[in-house]
């Protein structure tokens, strides 16, 4: 990593599928040698990203290129590119020894060379003496083995792989992530790995891509990303953690869950709402409850091996999830402190509901494709407005009927006292509300949503829209 | 478990009446002289007139060609029809298997109509073009149906490693699919190696098959000699069949079909 020259370049790359984007506007530089994780939930457009890569689809816009060069006019085929395949995709018509040989053959490689070679990649992979045996024979690790064997005897410039662990057993996945680890640093080869498994990302990594809904959410080493998340997506995403509203009161200086805290963050502004992320592992619990920052009752402690989880309830009634060597007894008054380089600030991606939309009446406006009665009588019919809707005035009605509109439950994000909700509306145009409740909601469930007229707020479009439309969406 | 057995009774009963019993006649027959004397007799004159071993090795000629015009008229079909970038519609794939929808005779009968009003006159061509407009629907479908379900990684894969278009299909989608290939090929040559039907009404009798002989022998009354011959010509289906299957299981292990 020592280099810095760039291999891979993307620049304004964007994909999408039946008006759906499922890449927006991808920026993304890979170094020489460097193990970079695209990492995200399923439909984040990783692994559309790693078939424009090897050339399996076509971008809409923007640019790849490798080494300088343009790489999107060329075919898959003449790309010095090799993927490893989820499901492996060996060869069912060929052996062991033939599938690996089969890159080298098409070279024209002569008879001798391709054997020495076929042997050596695979005894890198710890599977000589299995030349001659059928691929559907192998269990599921050996085809792995071999996949990885048949990509880079080609000696790619760059190895791409999808979810390559994805269909072992959680031993065999350990064990084959140290392997490929110690691949990666014996070969010096560029790898670009697809995974949703975040802590795969973090243990093989030297730099993670975060991806949600098509757009990069951050960029950093493990560490940068586990202990400075961007935003609340990443921090919940990544590892475990407490994600909070709160305040920045000044610089260094914060309040959350009813108290103020010092911190290490500046340049936030005054009284400015933040997003708070606490890892359960740097909250200290103890059973002296005086000269603590706060103090709570423990609801739950479970054995975790290493650690215990213990779920705490702050006197102010905010849930926290903690982490410690030693149990404490749910019912236990406990005593809390946390260190100001342990408090990670982030910025508010939003603090309301901003949508765009049209005057129809004086008693009704457009939002989403759907009338709204609202008072509008300031306005012009037929103008455009921006409507403004606070996260909690929102109400989620189980039955889909009663409401003015229809929406799937996405992304939810436990807030220590409430749920913060992305709701989905309308997925082609990228229309989400985002909801604050104490009700608890699953994934996907589909809700009505209704707003009472008193609570949507019209002003009149910024010339310069901030709105919603350009910040980072998090979608399911 | 009792109850269960039985249900499978009635079908046991037809298996046997008509086809287990029917078989064991015909080898009954076929070692009988006509005085109902165990005999060889039947074999030894079918090889000692080289006019019924000629047109047994023509009808196996026949059937050949016809398969091999199948296979090189219908994999291009079935690849076409499986490729979605080639074909967009499901009403193609239909057309193709339509004929099949009507009966056999009758699409016979229209060839020798069609053939005579366009003044082409009927004989040995006449009869490979309707062995080949009849059977080609059973060499596409399975040939298609295999494509069809043939993953597409594998051609992925292949790519990714450096293979041309026409690289992948020689080395990976044409291999992949040889189980429909082979299905074809059993479909085709087993029924074209016993036609009489078509070779009669295309030919206006002039060319005859083997099936056609037979079917002569049974209508004369020689029934014992026609055996024989029905017998001979079963072997030769059976060793057809057990080559082809040997393949498919081959080729199956491999995970080639499903």
């Amino acid at each position: 990593m020592a280099n810095n020259d760039v291999i891979i370049k993307i620049e304004h790359l964007s994909k999408s599928f039946d008006d759906k984007k499922v890449l927006n506007d991808i920026n993304l530089e890979v170094r020489r040698g460097e193990f970079v994780t695209l990492l995200g939930p399923s439909g984040c457009g990783k692994t559309t990203l790693l078939r424009i890569l090897a050339g399996f689809i076509a971008s809409d816009e923007g640019t790849v290129s490798l080494d300088g060069k343009d790489l999107l006019g060329v075919p898959p085929y003449r790309r010095p590119l090799n993927t490893v395949f989820q499901r492996y995709a060996l060869f069912p018509h060929l052996d062991v020894y033939d599938n690996i040989a089969f890159g080298l053959k098409l070279q024209n490689v002569p008879e001798d060379e391709i054997d020495e070679r076929v042997r050596k990649v695979l005894k890198m992979v710890v599977m000589s003496d299995y030349e001659e045996r059928d691929v559907e024979s192998l269990s599921g690790g050996q085809q792995q083995r071999v996949a990885i064997a048949r990509a880079l005897i080609n000696q790619p410039k760059v190895l791409l792989l999808d979810e390559p662990l994805a269909a072992l057993d959680l031993k065999m996945r350990k064990d084959m992530q140290i392997e490929l680890k110690e691949m990666h640093r014996k070969l010096g080869i560029t790898f670009i790995y697809v995974t949703h498994d975040q802590e795969e990302a973090l243990t093989l990594s030297d730099t993670i891509v975060v991806m949600n809904g098509g757009k990069i959410q951050q960029i950093g080493t493990p560490a940068d990303i586990y202990n400075e998340p961007v935003n609340s997506f990443v921090a919940d995403f990544i590892g475990e953690s407490n994600i909070l509203n709160g305040t920045m009161l000044s610089d260094r200086r914060v309040n959350f869950i009813g108290h103020d805290f010092d911190c290490v963050d500046e340049g936030f502004g005054e009284n400015v709402p933040v997003d708070v992320v606490i890892r359960p592992e740097d909250i200290y619990i103890m059973n002296n409850t005086e000269k603590t920052q706060f103090t709570g009752t423990v609801n739950s402690c479970t054995f975790k091996g290493v650690h215990y989880e213990m779920f705490v309830d702050t006197d102010e009634g905010f849930e926290m999830q903690i982490q410690d060597y030693n149990a404490f007894e749910p019912g236990s008054h406990v005593g809390l402190i946390i260190k100001p380089s342990d408090i990670q600030v982030m910025h508010k991606e939003r603090t309301c509901n901003t949508i765009k939309g049209r005057v129809i009446d004086a008693g009704h406006v457009e939002l989403m494709g759907t009338s709204f009665e609202c008072d509008a009588h300031d306005f012009e019919p037929d103008s455009e407005v921006e409507a403004r809707i606070d996260f909690d005035k929102i109400d989620l009605l189980d039955d889909k009927e009663d409401g003015t509109l229809t929406g799937e439950v996405g992304f939810i994000l436990y807030k220590g006292d409430h749920y913060h909700l992305t709701i989905c509306i309308d997925e082609k145009s990228a229309n989400y509300l985002y909801v604050d409740t104490n009700d608890v909601w699953d994934k996907c469930d589909m809700v009505g949503v209704r707003i009472l007229p008193e609570d949507i707020h019209l002003g009149r479009p910024k010339a310069a829209p901030l709105g919603k439309a350009e910040g980072l969406e998090a979608i399911p | 478990m009792n109850k269960r057995s039985s249900w499978s009774l009635p079908y046991l009963v037809f298996l046997i009446l008509f086809v287990v019993l029917p078989l064991i006649l015909i080898a009954v027959y076929a070692f009988q002289d006509s005085q109902g004397h165990f005999s060889f007799q039947n074999f030894v004159h079918f090889a000692q007139q080289p006019e019924a071993v000629s047109t047994f090795l023509y009808s196996i000629e026949i059937a050949l060609i016809t398969t091999i015009l199948c296979i090189a008229l219908g994999y291009p079909a079935a690849y076409i029809l499986s490729t979605p970038s080639l074909n967009r519609s499901a009403v193609t794939i239909i057309l193709f298997i339509l004929p099949m929808w009507v009966n056999m005779l009758v699409r016979t009968l229209a060839t020798v109509a069609l053939f005579d009003f366009i003044h082409i006159p009927l004989g040995e061509g006449a009869l490979i073009f309707g062995m080949v407009y009849n059977f080609l629907p059973f060499m596409i479908y399975p040939i298609y149906n295999t494509l069809l379900k043939m993953d597409n990684s594998y051609i992925e894969a292949a790519e990714d490693l450096g293979a041309s278009p026409s690289q992948v299909f020689w080395k990976v989608t044409l291999p992949l699919s040889m189980p429909g290939v082979w299905s074809g090929v059993l479909m085709v040559f087993m029924p074209t190696i016993s036609t009489f039907a078509i070779s009669e009404l295309l030919t206006m009798n002039k060319v005859k098959l083997f099936g056609t002989v037979i079917q002569e022998n049974i209508n004369n009354g020689l029934w014992n000699y026609g055996s024989a011959l029905g017998l001979i010509m079963l072997v030769i289906i059976g060793i057809t069949t057990a080559i082809t299957n040997g393949k498919d299981k081959m080729d199956a292990e491999k995970g080639g079909i499903i």
